[in-house]
């Protein structure tokens, strides 16, 4: 077989275009896409099969195609699986076929086809049986067989955009039914959005042509575009509405350059649009199916009406001698325009017993027809078809021909409707399901509505048009509905065949090309009990592939349907989800990559930081500081320097980043009473106090410190991590639990930048900054430093005496720059988010993440005292269950050993015993030399000190003895810090 | 994506919004820990209209009652909790 170039079609000869394909050279036309193009120059093998390595050639001629699949572009913009008949061919196009080796040609996979019989679908759900190691084995096969294109190696080069719009009335598709119904909308007053997944507007007019309010439909549809734009309204081709959303939103992927090909001046490669509709009118088409007979995935058998579209729009012939098999009058159209273009029909197979329309008898009279006629199996290989064997009149025939067109009947594509929530009908004579209640309004037109002809199309497009633009609100009479005929005789595309012939060999009949399952799949999976249509598409993956079984579902549908005796709208149809067509991540992410993935957040101190070249720390959107090496401290030299700085004289490091809210008002206290479980009341002016706060099932989530700065005001901390979910529950208790509170709130954290100088000599260096006595603990004091208006708040999370200094974030650079230099001048130190958890960690803080992980009660943690006895804080109905009131409960406690215990390893009482708890936190002796020291949680941890247990990690394969203690190991009393 | 219509901001896009809970699985501060716990955890889910709190978390913030139907995504009524101010 061989196709080749003929005359017509919409093809530009003028511009002749080189690409290539699997490494040769072709030339192809502008308006061709790859299938075109190739079908042209005589190419027959377009790829192979996903399982089987069987050869495929070209179905199709739109979006629908299963088989030719190729990688389009180099490097960066590779696209894989891209559909050859959806790729209109560029100069310096590079295509590749995919899943062969070393060829397409002469592919090794193709040895799958001998063990066919033990890889039915589903096969591996009974196969692969045996221990992990025998698994670990069979993984690294099946890792190298599963997919059918390579993923692009590069970063992707290209560059996606997003859009907003708004619209009254969003038209898809451009086909007589689209058209109209934009014509109709655009003149009832309504702002159109009229979206064409093709580079030109048309739909099956491209193919099939008309004259249409005595315009040809090229110009037609031209008058039509200008009439949108004039009205306010946007024409977009090569758009795709892959998704209905909720309340009338619709994305939509604009493709500006082809898969692989470099962008144009806007640098664009696609744009993704969100589309907010008041009302959208689905005018999406119908796509043709196949019919069931042995090798009916041979190249060279392809859909009738794509025959057709491949002679009429590309001026291509994809076979000299044709035999037809059809169940439709609309294949007889695609027979003339074989004879048009020079080629022969060797024969006509209609299943059906009779037909007697116009187009059928003019026909008749040019090429053989034979009725009840089915084909039974494809004779051919890898070299194209060479004929088919069929039943006429119930007896075998041979015929030979170099193409088999098929035309099982048309299906709506309803995808869109389905998305949107809306439900099918069963159209008895159009064998198929048809668009029914619509819930979001949609309304469907034209052959997507199940409406056949040209007549039909125009006028149910022109009436969906009138009323959507009328329930957007638009009710100008528009002008007269547009009338057309085409230059033949109607052909109707209604009918079904799918049922094969009997005898098919139904191994090699397929249903769902691109997966690889046949009619005998299908079968097995019904036998084996896989009998409701959802288990029947995930067990033999029908429907699954890139394509979403747009020509498969229904057959197999019917097949099931045939298999459980029933009708098929009883049996069901599975649920459409989006995207319609594959769609690149790259064009939902957007502009959204690289730095630009999440918002950064800056430090108010950031460049003050990064003058001395911290090792920084991801910590939510901001980067802080974790350690300050000098010279070429590593990481835990510095921090062990940091800490011991903080032990022995002192440190200063930035915690800007805290949570903090202003509270204040008459009822200030009261609430600060239900957000925290501690008590509140009694704060004096001035002082401030260690606050916890529990979620409603009673654990403690969240740990800070509440201070009372002035009568009615207080400040309340607490950590970075949990800063977001704390002011959503601030405002809960405000507006949801103690509305009638008199309190007003203010989130402070950005407001406030604040540094903790800490160690023996931070009182020196504070005091003589503020020219005053510094607070003492837990004490908090108005200030100025530098002339800058601070707070001073005496409190200590490392274990030393230490004051954290919070100045508005504009004016901290100052303030920390002479806290820097005083620090300094003493042999103090800056120091970071590590030495920060190995001081909390040595002294016994408990922190948010480690201790505080969601699961702990105050009473696990040793918080029990501070509860507040008067209770009424969120929280307080869950701390009641028996089990947080229970005695043998995980608690709190410290680790210690002779060397590094692992953080995270479970505590065991022996080798092989069951878990009891686990290392929260892992640190280090600071005043010694050696000696690791750990927080823990434990199972009655309490009554436990002195045990010795195993912290054991299995991950990291270390095992080291520890021994229970009290969770202090720096100065318990706190006699460092007290006044 | 759901368009929610904020009383004070109009019909915005789902993204601005939070879903919080339930609103009959909201616990007021005095009840008791059997009735506190019911509402927490022993829910129905019911297919079909319900009551949901909502915020307006990344717009006005205000606080919302939506019912919404749990199989349509249909927004009967918007209204803000506790009737405004």
């Amino acid at each position: 077989m061989s196709g080749r170039r003929t005359t017509g079609g919409l093809i530009d000869r003028d511009k002749p275009i080189a690409f290539t394909f699997d490494g040769r050279r072709y030339t192809g036309f502008q308006g061709d896409t790859l299938a075109s193009a190739l079908l042209a120059e005589g190419v027959v093998l377009f790829g192979r099969s996903f399982k089987y390595h069987r050869p495929r050639g070209v179905l199709s001629a739109g979006v629908e195609e299963p088989n030719a699949l190729v990688g389009a572009g180099v490097g960066g913009r590779f696209e894989p699986n891209t559909r050859a008949t959806d790729l209109l061919i560029y100069e310096g196009l590079v295509a590749v076929s995919q899943n062969r080796w070393p060829s397409l040609a002469f592919d090794i996979g193709a040895v799958n086809r001998m063990i066919a019989r033990f890889i039915p679908a589903g096969f591996y759900y009974k196969t692969f049986f045996g221990g992990p190691r025998l698994w670990m084995l069979y993984e690294h096969f099946i890792r190298r067989a599963a997919g059918l294109g390579r993923t692009p190696q590069a970063p992707d080069a290209d560059v996606f955009e997003h859009h907003a719009a708004f619209c009254d009335v969003l038209v898809v598709g451009s086909g007589p039914a689209g058209l109209s119904a934009a014509k109709a909308a655009a003149e009832s007053g309504a702002r159109v959005i009229l979206v064409e997944q093709d580079d030109r507007l048309g739909g099956s007019l491209l193919r099939d042509g008309a004259i249409i309010d005595g315009l040809d439909a090229d110009a037609w549809a031209a008058s039509i575009r200008t009439q949108i734009i004039a009205a306010g309204g946007k024409v977009l081709t090569r758009t795709t509405a892959f998704g209905f959303w909720d309340h009338g939103l619709i994305t939509l992927a604009e493709r500006l350059v082809e898969a692989g090909q470099a962008p144009g001046p806007s640098g664009l490669a696609q744009r993704l649009w969100r589309v907010r509709a008041r009302r959208v009118v689905l005018a999406t088409g119908a796509i043709e199916r196949p019919l069931l007979f042995a090798g009916n995935d041979t190249p060279g058998v392809m859909l009738s009406s794509a025959v057709r579209t491949y002679v009429k729009r590309f001026g291509v012939l994809p076979g000299s001698k044709v035999v037809i098999a059809t169940a439709t009058d609309d294949a007889y159209l695609t027979a003339l325009a074989i004879v048009d273009a020079g080629g022969e029909v060797a024969a006509i197979l209609d299943a059906r017993p009779a037909a007697a329309s116009e187009i059928v008898r003019r026909v008749a009279a040019a090429a053989p027809v034979h009725f009840d006629a089915k084909p039974l199996k494809a004779l051919g290989g890898k070299g194209g078809v060479s004929g088919l064997e069929a039943l006429v009149g119930g007896q075998p025939v041979r015929f030979a021909c170099d193409l088999i067109a098929v035309s099982g009947g048309l299906t709506p594509v309803t995808h869109l409707h389905m998305q949107a929530g809306g439900g099918l009908d069963w159209d008895e004579a159009a064998a198929a399901f048809t668009p029914a209640k619509p819930r979001q309004n949609q309304i469907s037109a034209g052959a997507a509505a199940g409406k056949d002809g040209l007549a039909d199309h125009l006028a149910d497009g022109w009436a969906a048009g009138v009323k959507a633009a009328a329930l957007a609100g638009f009710g100008t009479t528009p002008g007269a509905a547009p009338t057309g005929r085409t230059t033949l005789p109607d052909a109707s595309g209604a009918g079904a065949a799918y049922d094969p012939a009997p005898g098919v060999h139904l191994k090699t009949a397929f249903i769902d090309y691109q997966n690889d399952v046949a009619a005998a799949d299908l079968d097995l999976a019904w036998r084996e009990g896989y009998r409701s249509v959802e288990h029947l598409k995930r067990y033999t993956t029908l429907g699954m592939a890139t394509d979403q079984g747009k020509t498969s579902n229904l057959i197999g549908l019917a097949r099931l349907a045939r298999a459980e005796g029933r009708p098929m709208p009883e049996v069901g149809l599975t649920t459409f989800r989006p995207p319609y067509t594959p769609t690149t991540l790259g064009l939902l992410a957007g502009e959204a990559v690289g730095g630009h993935v999440a918002p950064q957040r800056r430090l108010p101190l950031h460049d003050l930081h990064a003058a001395r070249s911290p090792l920084w720390q991801p910590s939510g959107y901001w980067s802080r500081p974790r350690a300050f090496p000098r010279g070429s401290e590593t990481l835990m030299e510095a921090a062990l320097r940091e800490a011991r700085a903080v032990r022995t004289t002192v440190g200063l490091t930035d915690v800007s980043t805290l949570a903090k809210f202003e509270v204040v008002g008459p009822d200030a206290a009261a609430f600060l009473e239900i957000v925290c479980a501690t008590a509140v009341a009694k704060l004096a002016v001035g002082r401030g106090r260690y606050t916890f706060m529990l979620r409603e099932d009673g654990f403690v989530v969240d740990d800070g410190t509440v201070w009372r700065i002035g009568e009615d005001r207080y400040l309340l901390t607490s950590s970075t991590g949990g800063a977001d979910r704390m002011v959503a529950y601030l405002s809960y208790v405000r507006k949801v639990l103690a509305p009638q509170l008199k309190v007003a709130l203010a989130n402070v954290q950005e407001h406030w930048a604040a540094a903790a100088l800490a160690g023996p000599l931070a009182r020196n260096v504070i005091g003589g900054l503020l020219g005053t006595e510094p607070p003492r603990h837990m004490s908090a004091a108005r200030g100025r430093i530098v002339g800058v208006e601070v707070w001073v708040l005496a409190a200590s999370y490392s274990g030393e005496r230490a004051f954290e200094i919070y100045a508005p974030s504009t004016e901290i650079a100052p303030v920390w720059t002479i806290l820097a230099q005083g620090a300094e001048a003493v042999g103090g130190a800056l120091y970071g988010l590590e030495a920060l958890e190995l001081l909390r960690i040595e002294k016994g803080h408990i922190e948010v993440g480690a201790e505080i992980d969601g699961r702990r009660t105050p009473g696990d943690l040793g918080l029990l005292k501070m509860l507040n006895p008067r209770g009424g804080y969120v929280g307080w109905q869950g701390l009641t269950r028996p089990a947080l009131q229970a005695g043998d409960r995980q608690t709190f406690v410290g680790l210690e050993a002779d060397g590094p215990i692992p953080e995270g390893a479970m505590l065991i009482p022996a080798q092989g015993a069951a878990p009891e708890g686990h290392v929260s936190s892992a640190g280090v002796r600071l005043t010694a030399d050696s000696g690791g020291v750990a927080l823990g949680l434990l199972t009655r941890g309490g009554e436990r000190l002195g045990e010795t247990l195993l912290a054991a990690s299995p991950t990291r394969g270390r095992t080291v003895s520890v021994r229970v203690v009290a969770p202090h190991f720096h100065d318990p009393s706190g006699e460092r810090y007290r006044d | 994506m759901l368009l929610i219509a904020c009383p004070y901001c109009g019909p915005r896009a789902l993204a601005e919004f939070t879903f919080e809970r339930p609103l009959e699985s909201i616990v007021p501060l005095d009840a008791a820990p059997e009735e506190a716990m019911r509402r927490l955890y022993t829910r129905d889910n019911p297919r079909g209209l319900s009551w949901e709190l909502w915020r307006h978390a990344y717009g006005c913030r205000a606080w919302l009652k939506l019912n919404r139907d749990t199989a349509t995504h249909e927004i009967a009524e918007t209204a803000l909790y506790g009737g405004g101010a």
